[in-house]
């Protein structure tokens, strides 16, 4: 890990949407390193802020509705100063995408074929014959059976795993260093989603690309990722390697999750549930333990007053102190809630 | 493609039967008959019971019905009471003049409301934006006969720049000219009906855009690098023009037979005054002629619209 360079340097972003006419942190001090050949995964539940800062790594949102500050480092430009035509000299080309829905991703209306060369029509001088055939390529590269059919085809005609297949097809067809994957399976069922983190991991090897995983499945997190951040309400409060979540989580949400998740040797039938909701943009704290408010029973003074990443082990940080008392209620016993 | 206009046109068959069912019977329930009218009020009952005889007025209706449609097929429509003269030569002169005066408007109505449709959706929220809908809301509450007489009155008679009736000026020179003279007289008439028909085309562009804006298929294109104005090109714009499409059909042949205003304001000699004329003087074969004509067309309109759909969409052709 230590030879290997950090290509994507995220630091200390913030992204802001305006809601009636104020401003609102979606996500706020993100800093994050991404290097070749890794797959980092975000973690977190629905509206911690795992796809915004997907999109504002992209450059995909309006300048008009949001407020974007920090420095996205990528190869030594820092992403947040380029204008559009600047910008688009990246997406898809050094930086490729990979979205939740593939129903919704695709244009209904063109072949296949059309959508995926389209990307290297604007970042590459290939001829209509070289795109035909990388597009027969790409697609035989993320397992589809018969490229020729289905490059012909329209989206509408394609299975949910087929259409993710070309989603993908689309992300790695100019060779991207990085790749962003927002929920890539979420939207498949079970068999299919192997296939697509198989996928996946191939291409990364093939390419030393650096992968971003969002997901809220812990399940293919466990499987796929080499490290894990984990994000609780537009911030990060634990990262470390996947081996260091899974066995030595800290956070209390790190360990809240990984206790919700259902397992086969569980004898108590009962899952665990974390209490409360992440509050909206609106109602965020802007101080304080933003998660204090769902583990009630651990004492005030627990939490530090601005809670800032600590080192527990080399690559291992976790975001305040309240790591250091936290144990479940019915585990202490004691505790009523 | 084929396949999907041909099962089309087969569902079509019996659309057409069921309309001129109908139509017929309808036409039948009407009350008089049409000859009482036409001859001396002093001649013999048994003499006009005679003649409806000869002319199977007393037959089962599905014997008159099946009448009615066999002389359908040879092209007779029957006798205009009004003109003295076969109703199939009397709709003729008169569709060909409702035709170019639907197709016209259908053209202009398209430039104006495209671009603007686009233009607002484009700049949605702002100024452009809400100039546009101001329009369009504002042309579509003015009753379109009040903006007939106001055109007419501003750009006929006070400017002088239009003729204000008719379809052709009498004296016009063969050739050439007539034709010229044709397209002068119906030049006020389309752009009135297109600047003031906008309303339906520029709203449904506007939110289609809108929607494609922010969808999924959008952003992939973003994410593929591509640039804004190619995005509109060949993303945004083409899938909004999915249901302006699908509307297409429906506008054309719902002007032919709403041209009804246009033509009696501007006593344009076409089919809408034709019906209204022969309402006015109970010209009854006219009348079930017209109706059946303007339903016919209403299905042909929604046959055009679905071939057009399914050129566009691919999602609706049955490979």
């Amino acid at each position: 890990m230590e030879t290997t360079s950090d290509f994507l340097n995220i630091k200390d972003v913030n992204t802001a949407f305006k809601i009636n006419g104020k401003y609102y942190d979606a996500i706020s001090h993100i800093n994050l390193k991404v290097h070749h050949d890794e797959i980092l995964a975000i973690v977190g539940e629905s509206g911690c802020g795992k796809s915004t800062l997907a999109t504002t790594i992209m450059g995909l949102h309006d300048p008009s509705e949001t407020k974007i500050s920090g420095e996205i480092e990528f190869e030594g430009t820092d992403l947040l100063k380029l204008d559009e035509a600047g910008y688009n000299k990246f997406r898809g080309a050094k930086i490729g995408m990979i979205f939740q829905d593939p129903l919704s991703a695709l244009n209904p209306l063109k072949r296949i074929e059309d959508q995926i060369s389209e990307v290297m029509t604007y970042h590459t001088n290939f001829t209509a014959e070289q795109k035909h055939k990388r597009v027969l390529e790409l697609l035989d590269e993320v397992g589809i059976v018969n490229p020729e059919r289905t490059a012909r085809q329209f989206p509408h005609q394609l299975s949910g795993g087929m259409r993710q297949r070309v989603i993908i097809a689309i992300a790695i067809a100019c060779k991207p260093d990085l790749i962003i994957a927002d929920e890539p399976t979420t939207a498949l069922d079970v068999t299919i989603q192997a296939q697509i983190l198989d996928v996946l991991r191939k291409i990364q090897q093939e390419n030393h690309a650096g992968i971003i995983l969002i997901t809220h499945d812990l399940g293919v997190v466990a499987e796929t990722a080499d490290r894990v951040a984990v994000m609780y309400a537009g911030q990060i409060v634990e990262e470390g390697t996947a081996d260091q979540i899974f066995n030595k989580p800290k956070h209390p949400y790190t360990r809240s999750l990984l206790r919700s998740m259902p397992q086969r040797d569980n004898e108590n039938d009962d899952l665990y549930v974390i209490q409360g909701n992440v509050p909206s943009l609106q109602k965020m704290p802007t101080t304080g333990d933003r998660f204090a408010p769902r583990i009630p029973w651990i004492d005030a003074s627990a939490h530090e007053a601005n809670p800032s990443m600590h080192e527990v082990e080399p690559g291992h940080e976790v975001r305040c102190t309240c790591y250091k008392s936290f144990t479940f209620p019915d585990q202490t016993g004691s505790v009523k809630v | 493609m084929w396949k999907t206009v041909l099962r089309r046109v087969l569902i079509m068959i019996p659309e057409v039967i069921i309309l001129s069912l109908l139509v017929f019977l309808l036409a039948k329930a009407m009350p008089g008959d049409p000859f009482t009218g036409s001859i001396n009020p002093k001649a013999d009952p048994a003499q006009l019971h005679h003649l409806m005889e000869m002319n199977g007025l007393y037959d089962p209706w599905y014997q008159q019905y099946w009448n009615w449609v066999v002389h359908l097929f040879q092209g007779n429509l029957g006798n205009s009471y009004q003109y003295q003269e076969p109703v199939t030569r009397l709709i003729g002169s008169r569709a060909i003049n409702t035709v170019w005066l639907a197709l016209l408007t259908t053209f202009l109505t398209y430039c104006f409301a495209l671009p603007m449709g686009m233009f607002a959706a484009k700049h949605e929220g702002k100024l452009p934006d809400t100039i546009i809908r101001f329009y369009t809301y504002i042309t579509y509450s003015i009753p379109f006969f009040v903006v007939l007489v106001i055109g007419i009155w501003i750009f006929g008679y006070v400017l002088g720049w239009f003729p204000t009736t008719g379809s052709v000026s009498a004296t016009a020179a063969s050739g050439l000219p007539t034709y010229g003279s044709h397209l002068y007289h119906i030049i006020l008439p389309s752009v009135l009906g297109a600047l003031f028909g906008t309303v339906n085309v520029v709203q449904y562009l506007r939110s289609e855009v809108i929607d494609a804006k922010r969808s999924d298929y959008v952003r992939t294109a973003r994410s593929k690098g591509v640039p804004e104005k190619e995005i509109y090109k060949h993303h945004i714009f083409r899938n909004s023009l999915l249901p302006i499409a699908a509307f297409a059909g429906y506008s054309i042949t719902g002007l032919l037979n709403g041209s009804i205003f246009t033509e009696t304001v501007f006593s344009y000699p076409g089919m809408g005054l034709l019906f209204i004329n022969s309402i006015n003087y109970r010209d009854y074969t006219v009348i079930t002629a017209l109706v059946l004509i303007y339903g016919i067309l209403n299905l042909l309109g929604t046959l055009l619209s679905d071939i057009i759909l399914s050129i566009v969409d691919p999602r609706i052709r049955i490979e």
